[in-house]
């Protein structure tokens, strides 16, 4: 059959990181050489990630864009999938469908101030986005970057973190939500980072990822500072299964968000987010 | 999917003697031939081989929670009007195993299973199902990843429709624009009488089969009367959807009281959403063998009613029937339009029938548009 959008190709876990106790980043091969040179994504695209006798999730691909040979997921061990996929070692076999969905507006956000607003694993999806503007820095402006954990021990690559705040006009806030002995930064829910920052309200492009419940009240905030919900993106997650709108788990009124997502404009979403039930 | 381009000829007269004419041109051309037949109290897609395999002798009585057989003395092959099955599970098979994955040492291959799909003959198809087809045409063919298994089937069917001269309580077919008769979408149709059929042809392949059964044309007072108990037909009808801006009305009526209402009675079985001709959710399932070796993917109907639906990682966006049943409805009749350009409803009334509580969307959609009591 030519173009099964559901057949399952091979890939060898190359590199594993344990992040922590719950959260492992693979680095993975396309065993097709083929394959391998023709696979391009999109940061903010994922891909279906199978483990033999288990099933599929959808992950997003954390790596660069540049370097479409090597697929990097991070993952956070808590469903059925994920619990075997976070065993699983170096030199081992996974299967791999993708790349879906609508990456990150990177074209919308030339030429603007970029704020980048994230929640818990919420940052996985977004670090493709951030370290594409790190590559074209001259093509974007200021470049803000607001991370909440819950607890310190929960905050992902720190070491990009600190790369990041060396960049020429970032900004990096973290903050936790639980104080720490080690944790330095600012303790509180994200939302709080906003009460000092200065933004542009007409020149700047927010990408949001994280609980969303963090991303609702952090558009409101982002509302009030004057930001226009059509230059406020947010990755959503719900169930899905098939990556191409066609299984109808992923829905969200009249979104596949699979498919129309899962970065979504914030206007095009605003009706249905945080409405129970939905 | 006929869009071959033929020369329609006017409808042309087959007796009832020569009926099995039909079968056997069918059967010549290569296609295995499914026709309603009478199982389990209802009727399902079976394969016939002769007029009389079909449910001749008996017609369906449908209600609100409620599919009954009766005996009928009437000589007719098709007095039943439909039964819980759709065209759906012709094209968009119930459970279908994909892929299926063989393990070795640390790796795997996947291999694509190849739908087993032979050339088909469909009889006794409904304008509503037709209808609900060429929606999931839409849905399946036409994105940017056309459903190969789907398309097989698809391209293996040939349709020949049957008129409706008699609609159901439960059936609001003319309302929502599908039926009673088939418009298009088959490669022949039929309108039965008691000693013969009219019959009208919608495609090249069907101008081919009919070339080879022995017609006479009919007179314009049989066309006239076939007309008027078409027309009856839909005049019998007395269910229908609000017409007015359904789905802002519904969109806006997300906290309307009437979803605690039906929920209430609601007991998320999921038959509506098995007999809808539209419904497309579905899952994946994984089956490895016992020893591990190797692992079917397999394709099964799921519904929004299933209390997994709308469940990730520790939390379900629709954990209640409110939720269930606001979502499919929402979705049908709202976000369809949306999604597709056209409703998800075409009129079949088979998920009024087949509710074992009897629910009816169209009095639920009717109540949902007024402001709460």
């Amino acid at each position: 059959m030519t173009h099964n959008p559901y057949l399952i190709h091979p890939a060898t876990i190359v590199e594993r990181k344990q992040e922590s106790t719950d959260i492992v980043t693979f680095r993975m091969q396309l065993t097709d050489p083929g394959l391998q040179k023709s696979f391009r994504f999109k940061a903010g695209q994922f891909n279906m990630l199978y483990v033999f006798g288990v099933g599929e999730v959808a992950i997003s691909i954390v790596s660069d864009p540049d370097e479409p040979g090597l697929l990097d997921h991070t993952i956070r061990i808590v469903g059925r999938v994920t619990q075997i996929l976070g065993k699983m070692q170096k030199g081992e076999t996974v299967g791999i469908r993708g790349p879906f969905g609508q990456g990150w507006p990177m074209k919308e956000a030339k030429g603007k101030d970029v704020l980048i607003v994230t929640g818990g694993l919420g940052c996985a999806p977004v670090v493709g986005a951030i370290e594409y503007i790190f590559r074209r820095r001259e093509d974007y402006g200021d470049m803000t970057i607001l991370h909440g954990v819950k607890t310190p021990h929960d905050l992902l690559y720190r070491e990009r973190y600190d790369a990041w705040r060396h960049q020429p006009n970032t900004q990096v806030l973290l903050t936790s939500d639980e104080p720490g002995k080690t944790w330095h930064s600012h303790v509180g829910v994200v939302t709080e980072l906003f009460d000092d920052l200065q933004v542009n309200p007409d020149n700047t492009l927010v990408m949001m990822c994280g609980p969303e419940i963090m991303m609702r009240v952090a558009c409101n905030v982002l509302t009030h500072k004057g930001l226009r919900p059509d230059s406020m993106y947010v990755s959503l997650e719900r169930h899905m299964e098939c990556g191409i709108g066609l299984c109808g788990h992923c829905q969200l009124g009249p979104f596949f968000l699979c498919k129309d997502g899962p970065v979504m404009r914030l206007d095009q979403v605003i009706p249905f987010m945080g409405k129970v039930g939905v | 999917m006929n869009s071959d381009s033929f020369q329609a000829p006017s409808p042309q007269l087959l007796r009832r003697e020569d009926f099995p004419q039909l079968l056997h041109a069918l059967k010549q051309s290569g296609y295995q031939i499914l026709g309603p037949v009478v199982s389990q109290g209802a009727i399902q897609w079976k394969a016939i081989t002769t007029p009389n395999d079909l449910p001749i002798g008996w017609k369906d009585l449908q209600e609100p929670g409620s599919y009954r057989l009766e005996p009928d003395p009437s000589p007719r092959c098709f007095n039943i009007v439909h039964g819980p099955e759709s065209l759906k599970p012709l094209t968009f098979a119930p459970r279908e195993t994909l892929l299926v994955l063989d393990r070795q040492d640390h790796t795997f291959s996947a291999k694509e299973i190849q739908p087993d799909t032979k050339p088909t003959a469909v009889f006794g198809v409904r304008a509503c199902d037709l209808a609900g087809l060429a929606i999931q045409d839409g849905i399946f063919l036409n994105d940017t990843y056309p459903d190969p298994y789907y398309q097989q089937r698809r391209e293996n069917l040939f349709l020949i429709a049957v008129n409706c001269t008699r609609a159901h309580q439960t059936c609001f077919c003319a309302s929502m624009g599908t039926g009673p008769k088939a418009q298009q979408g088959f490669d022949l149709s039929l309108t039965e009488a008691d000693k013969d059929f009219l019959i009208e042809v919608g495609s090249a392949k069907g101008l081919k089969v009919l070339k080879q059964l022995t017609c006479s044309l009919p007179t314009e007072e049989r066309i006239k009367q076939d007309e008027d108990l078409i027309a009856a037909c839909a005049a019998s009808q007395t269910r229908s959807l609000p017409k007015s801006n359904l789905p802002d009305a519904l969109y806006e009526a997300h906290d309307h009281p009437r979803w605690d209402e039906v929920a209430a009675r609601c007991l998320s079985c999921t038959n509506c959403t098995m007999v809808c001709p539209t419904c497309f959710c579905h899952g994946v399932e994984e089956t490895p063998s016992l020893d591990f070796q190797q692992s079917g993917h397999t394709r099964v109907w799921d519904s929004c009613f299933t209390p997994d639906h709308g469940y990730i990682h520790g939390k379900n966006f629709r954990p209640t029937i409110k939720d269930r049943y606001r979502m499919w409805l929402t979705h049908k009749l709202a976000s369809w339009i949306d999604q597709f350009g056209t409703s998800g409803c075409v009129g079949c009334g088979r998920c009024i029938t087949w509710c074992p509580v009897g629910i009816d969307l169209t009095e639920e959609a009717h109540a949902l548009c007024q402001p709460p009591h």
